[in-house]
């Protein structure tokens, strides 16, 4: 038999992701998706929030202090997700080399160090009031600090070399390291005694928290997702449009 | 005691960094866009 034809028919999933490296291609599919993200981003956070403000009713044991809830269990959410997802660009790129996930692992980066920053200091505000201290070296605390100090060393690493290349390949090599702290994050609360409360809402079993300060959670939650994905989408977008800018007037200065 | 404070300066942070956030990204959208089509008309295709 031909050695050529041996090769198996079935496409790599590297080889169809591929088709989405071509800038025009992907800078237009990017600008129709957009707007499916940024409205119903801008409604359902908005009417998360105002629910969870002025509609959903206090608990009866934290009081107003609850309403924290609808900005930090979104931030805390997409500091995890958002950084899975970072990891996952990060794979891709060092397996298929695909263009586009380097620059979507720099891009969710700085995106992903903010909201994780904001569950942070959120948490802080909640914890002041209900355990008396504005932070406690808790497994559950520490390991987002940690996941903290990882995105903002990807955003740094990445932009830290003359070659943009090389700073990739060590951004991807260092988030993947980094998702180690997953885990860690989601079942701290089990494994260690610690002040954190474990998760209200998972996928096995009922919400242990009531419908009427769930519904403003889950639109809050909802809402502030497709934002962190508009976000990153149109950093994406610019991101893009400046490598296709340097790659041009490299172009021209090498023909001058 | 209210725990309103601790609500409000929440609510204040996220809309912040919402706002920075958007108002970046738009800005570094648009310039981007401005400089490829200075550079290259064929580029008046993209968003």
């Amino acid at each position: 038999m031909d050695a050529t034809t041996a090769i198996p028919a079935r496409r790599a999933p590297g080889r169809s992701l591929h088709r989405f490296a071509n800038p025009g291609r992907f800078l237009r599919l990017a600008a129709r998706v957009q707007p499916f993200l940024t409205w119903p981003a801008l409604l359902l956070t908005a009417a998360g929030l105002l629910g969870g403000l002025f509609l959903s009713p206090a608990d009866y044991q934290q009081g107003d202090a609850v309403r924290i809830m609808y900005v930090h269990v979104p931030a805390a959410w997409l500091a995890s997700s958002g950084y899975a997802a970072l990891a996952a660009a990060s794979f891709v790129s060092i397996v298929w080399r695909h263009p586009l996930a380097d620059l979507a692992a720099a891009e969710i980066g700085p995106v992903g160090a903010a909201v994780t920053a904001l569950c942070l200091a959120t948490g802080s505000l909640w914890g002041r009031p209900m355990w008396g201290a504005w932070w406690v070296w808790d497994a559950r605390l520490t390991s987002v600090l940690v996941l903290f100090f990882l995105y903002i060393g990807h955003t740094m690493l990445v932009r830290a070399f003359d070659d943009p290349e090389r700073g990739y390949r060590a951004g991807a090599i260092l988030a993947l390291i980094g998702a180690v702290d997953l885990p860690i994050i989601k079942y701290s609360v089990n494994w260690w005694n610690t002040l954190h409360q474990p998760a209200s809402i998972t996928l096995t079993g009922a919400p242990t928290i009531s419908g009427s300060l769930l519904w403003p959670l889950g639109l809050s939650t909802l809402g502030i997702t497709l934002g962190f994905w508009a976000i990153v989408v149109a950093r994406l977008r610019a991101a893009v449009m400046e490598r296709r800018i340097r790659g041009l007037l490299s172009a021209r200065a090498a023909a001058a | 005691m209210t725990h309103l404070p601790y609500v409000i300066g929440s609510y204040m942070l996220f809309a912040r960094l919402a706002l920075g956030l958007v108002v970046s990204t738009s800005l570094r959208l648009r310039l981007a866009a401005r400089r490829l089509r200075a550079i290259d008309p064929r580029a008046q295709d993209l968003p």
